[in-house]
């Protein structure tokens, strides 16, 4: 299925001549003239597309929030922060296609009425601000952005912002906070950004992945787009990056709602070396691990939440029968203490100690207690943290040490694996 | 406005009322640390949790509104098992160092902890704690605790919030946050003895106050700051159970709530210019001239040198060669005494309190005014102005030798004057008397020095720029064998045959309420702790 990574493989993929030869911005044409805002929402909430940064609300709704007759200016930021461990599927769509999340950014703009996006990237993909820097530029001079796009009284302009460097910038909050030159940690909610974002306007933000599938359900319709998900489950299309022991890591364009297993063994091409598997963690860093009789869970935000863990970025990491969990959760736990940002009290203290009794534990020197008190630490911080980046440090802390309980006790009482 | 229920308790509270602030008037107090009324509200520290009926989650109480109809539980079991898992988060890194931090006794985290918690660390010795910066020197004022911080952020917004400067921040991330400030630049600003108010614990401490007393120890007399006519009310904190003194002193002033003059703050100019009060230069007998010394009399004797010298040249030549300048430093209660006796009296028409320039500086935009004295206001009022003479003319006659007799009260004329004026204005007088708490260079040219008690050693009042009258009160006795100016001035009275009669501070106020039309009506129990704003006296109030 080749539909948002339809252009991947073209020479020259991220050029406006490419792109614009291979349909590329008809979709705004069609939008600006054949379309009102309010028709292009609702196609979007036909499509049943939901948020692609991974806590996968439906984008329409998402933006029939902003208020209509809002005094202050309305802001578009497209969230290109893609930092949940495991995650790559936003960085080759912005290297390959970056045309197609301009386009779709601007479809956003027009159906909402904003006129100033801001396109929010990771400081490390260099490549993807380029790229994106040079099609903004293209789409200028192609009358794509700017005043009076395609000749109508809309217009709208593209800044691409560098982030600096913290996981917690792809909150949304602390990418506002960021955005406006601050440091980056999120705010208290509410109110929420569809109601004061970026600069005390009202703010749609979006994912990379979810911008780039707008040109396709406004060219081909929302039920189209739904239909190309998994029978029963809808949806459409979702990137899934794969990495870890597969023999096939990559980014794979699948129906919403493939199996866990068919992308694995199929698609991914199975375990590497024929090993056993015996671990799978479904949606970037953050999700719960599944164990190896988990995976004929079908890949959707639903069917996931269903046993306990949660789609995410759709990012999968295989781990084969020799990894070590003890060391997969040290390496995690130690991620999220680097990453918590400090303002609030559970993940700020919280995540430093379960980092540091997850590496005593993994130097040796743990206890059977200390099981217990990773555990009751993640109570702690369960639900009462000011944004979801403590939730995110418990899942795989609650999951693995449930989930493998036996391989954490013996490594404790042996000292090693 | 909606009607919520809180701990089965039904309150009704305006729209947009938070929790906390809506349980508070039922007499809940929900255990917060980084919520504080006068800033905005960051949810971060999530002690303040509570539950709400059909909400699946805890929610913060500092920042969710009420809404109608609302079920809040302060302390189901969930609620308890929250704030304690907070307070042990919160103490995993804390230094636990209470016996020699300067905050406990008044810290939060301290109080919480025996409140909620109570636990025994879980840590693991072989984990440690994170270790960061101690003894953050942050300028001549405050000094920082990095391992104490709760990272509350109270300090970054009271410096951007409050006073408008952006000095404070957080640096780095996770468990390694720690204030500082921007390039490690001293604080500035004039405000910064709030920091150590508003720091829930002993992060931030005031270098004056380091290691000087344990809190409990403190005794707390309300009272008005003396540093200039804004009036902010304070607390005088004393102690007789100090380092290096056993005899009850000021050991600092705390800003005290009045929404109308200072809401809960108080300038470091005032904060800490107490220093005074026992200062090395600080007059505590009285003293005569003899020869080219000065001797160390009782009060008898003083006043009866006084009384004798001021008769003795009244008699020769007239009321008109006798001078008074009081200070506007003074009470309205020593203000009052002084025009009774001088003026009423013995018919002394040279007395003036505005000396021009007299303890005047910059003003900012929070509280400090550019009058510096507490009490102009009152002197005004009182009518210590404009009785014949003005100020810089008494000192001009002095200068010429037509007034023979000068009588200072409080302050510190050079100051204004300089020291040349100041010696040509006193060399030539025939006689001299200095009253006040402070030596000064006008002491040198005094036949007779009388000393004075302190603010914070007297009770009174003082009415400050928009004519708010409020009370000071005694905290501590006054020094050394100084007395009341009220007290001085009445003793003098009895000395020479005009015999006031007050005993009290609160006679004198009670006559100035009969007597004086501003004042009408007045008693201190009705200025209560908040003070009473005279009917059109005042200039308009600015904040």
């Amino acid at each position: 299925m080749a539909i948002l990574t339809k252009n991947f493989e073209k020479k020259s993929s991220y050029t406006m001549g490419v792109y614009e030869q291979g349909g590329g911005y008809k979709a705004l044409k069609k939008a600006i003239s054949e379309m009102k805002p309010g028709q292009i929402v609702e196609e979007v909430m036909k499509s049943n597309l939901r948020g692609r940064g991974g806590a996968g609300f439906p984008t329409g709704k998402k933006w029939s929030f902003i208020p209509k007759d809002s005094p202050k200016p309305k802001y578009l930021t497209v969230n290109a922060d893609e930092g949940e461990p495991g995650t790559f599927k936003d960085r080759p769509l912005m290297e390959q296609d970056p045309h197609a999340v301009i386009e779709g950014s601007i479809i956003t703009c027009y159906a909402v009425d904003i006129h100033t996006a801001f396109i929010y990237v990771r400081g490390e993909y260099a490549k993807s601000i380029q790229r994106l820097r040079d099609a903004i530029n293209e789409a200028y001079a192609s009358k794509y952005l700017g005043e009076n796009i395609l000749g109508s009284s809309f217009g709208l302009d593209m800044v691409v912002h560098r982030g600096a460097g913290a996981y917690i910038c792809g909150e949304e909050t602390g990418l506002l906070e960021s955005l406006e030159g601050k440091k980056g940690q999120p705010r208290m909610k509410p109110p929420f950004p569809a109601i004061v974002g970026a600069f005390q306007g009202p703010t749609v933000i979006n994912n990379v992945e979810t911008m780039a599938a707008i040109p396709h359900i406004i060219t081909n319709g929302g039920e189209w787009f739904n239909n190309l998900g998994a029978p029963g489950v809808g949806g459409g299309v979702k990137l899934y990056s794969i990495s870890g022991h597969v023999k096939r890591p990559g980014v794979y364009e699948l129906p919403m709602g493939t199996t866990l297993k068919e992308i694995i063994y199929e698609h991914a091409g199975g375990i590497r070396g024929e090993k056993k598997l015996k671990a799978v963690i479904p949606g970037g860093s953050s999700a719960p691990v599944l164990t190896a009789d988990e995976i004929d869970v079908k890949m959707d935000f639903d069917s996931l939440a269903a046993i306990k863990t949660m789609l995410g970025s759709g990012a999968i990491i295989v781990m084969d029968e020799d990894t070590c969990m003890v060391k997969a959760l040290k390496v995690l736990m130690k991620f999220y203490a680097h990453e918590s940002c400090g303002k609030c009290t559970p993940c700020r203290e919280g995540t430093g100690w379960m980092a540091r009794i997850i590496s005593r534990i993994h130097r040796g020197e743990g206890e059977i207690s200390d099981l217990d008190t990773i555990l009751s630490i993640s109570n702690t911080i369960n639900g009462k943290t000011l944004c979801p980046l403590g939730q995110a440090a418990i899942g795989p802390a609650i999951s693995f040490i449930t989930k493998f309980r036996g391989e954490f006790e013996n490594y404790i009482r042996r000292g090693s694996n | 406005m909606p009607v919520v229920t809180i701990d089965n308790q039904e309150v009704e509270v305006p729209e947009k009322t938070s929790i906390l602030n809506a349980a508070k008037q039922t007499g809940i107090e929900i255990p917060h640390f980084c919520y504080h009324p006068l800033f905005s509200v960051v949810d971060a520290c999530r002690m303040c949790l509570v539950e709400v009926k059909d909400v699946p989650k805890l929610l913060t109480s500092c920042s969710n509104p009420v809404r109608d109809g609302m079920v809040v539980y302060t302390d189901t079991p969930k609620v308890l098992e929250a704030r304690k898992g907070v307070l042990e988060l919160l103490l995993l890194n804390h230094p636990m160092d209470c016996p020699v931090c300067d905050k406990a006794g008044e810290c939060k985290l301290q109080d919480n902890y025996f409140k909620f918690s109570l636990h025994t660390s879980r840590l693991n010795p072989m984990d440690g704690k994170t270790h960061k910066p101690k003894v953050v020197d942050l300028g001549p004022k405050i000094v920082l605790d990095t391992e104490r911080c709760i990272v509350c952020t109270r300090c970054v917004r009271f410096c951007s919030e409050v006073v408008g400067k952006e000095e404070l921040g957080i640096f780095n991330r996770g468990d390694r946050s720690q204030v500082g400030t921007y390039n490690n630049r001293p604080l500035e600003n004039n405000y910064q003895g709030n920091l150590t108010d508003v720091c829930p614990v002993g992060a931030l401490t005031s270098k004056d106050f380091r290691f000087k007393a344990r809190t409990w120890f403190l005794s707390k007399t309300d009272s008005i700051c003396p540093g200039c006519s804004r009036g902010c009310n304070v607390q005088i904190h004393s102690t007789d159970r100090s380092i290096g003194k056993t005899r009850r002193r000021v050991y600092r002033l705390m800003p005290r709530q009045n929404e109308d003059v200072n809401k809960i703050w108080l300038c470091d100019e005032g904060r800490y210019g107490y220093g005074f009060i026992d200062a090395f230069d600080r007059l505590e007998r009285p003293s005569v001239r003899e020869g080219d010394g000065m001797s160390m009399a009782d009060w008898d004797a003083a006043l009866g040198a006084v009384a004798h010298e001021l008769r003795n040249i009244y008699e020769r030549h007239g009321p008109s060669s006798v001078g008074v300048l009081p200070s506007p430093q003074l009470s309205n209660e020593d203000l009052y005494a002084v025009k009774r006796f001088f003026h009423d009296a013995l018919g002394i028409t040279n007395i003036d309190f505005k000396l021009p320039g007299w303890n005047e500086g910059e003003k900012d935009d929070l509280l400090l005014m550019a009058d510096r004295n507490p009490n102009s206001k009152g002197a005004e009022l009182l009518g210590l102005s404009g009785l014949g003479v003005k100020a810089e003319e008494i000192i001009e006659k002095a200068v010429k030798g037509e007034i023979k007799a000068l009588y200072i009260i409080g302050g510190d004329i050079a100051k204004t004057l300089g020291e040349d004026k100041v010696r040509d204005c006193l060399s030539g007088a025939e006689f001299v008397v200095y009253q006040g708490s402070n030596f000064n260079y006008a002491c040198r040219f005094a036949h007779v020095i009388l000393p004075s008690a302190a603010f914070a050693e007297k009770d009174g009042t003082f009415t400050n720029f928009e004519a708010r009258v409020q009370k000071i009160n005694k905290a501590v006795e006054p020094l050394g064998e100084s007395l009341p100016d009220w007290e001085i001035t009445t003793r003098l009275s009895r000395a020479m045959g005009h015999p006031l009669h007050y005993v009290r501070a609160e006679d004198v106020f009670n006559e100035i309420s009969r007597e004086v039309s501003n004042f009408y009506g007045l008693s201190y129990r009705k200025l209560g702790d908040k003070g009473v704003r005279l009917e059109g006296s005042g200039e308009k109030a600015s904040a």
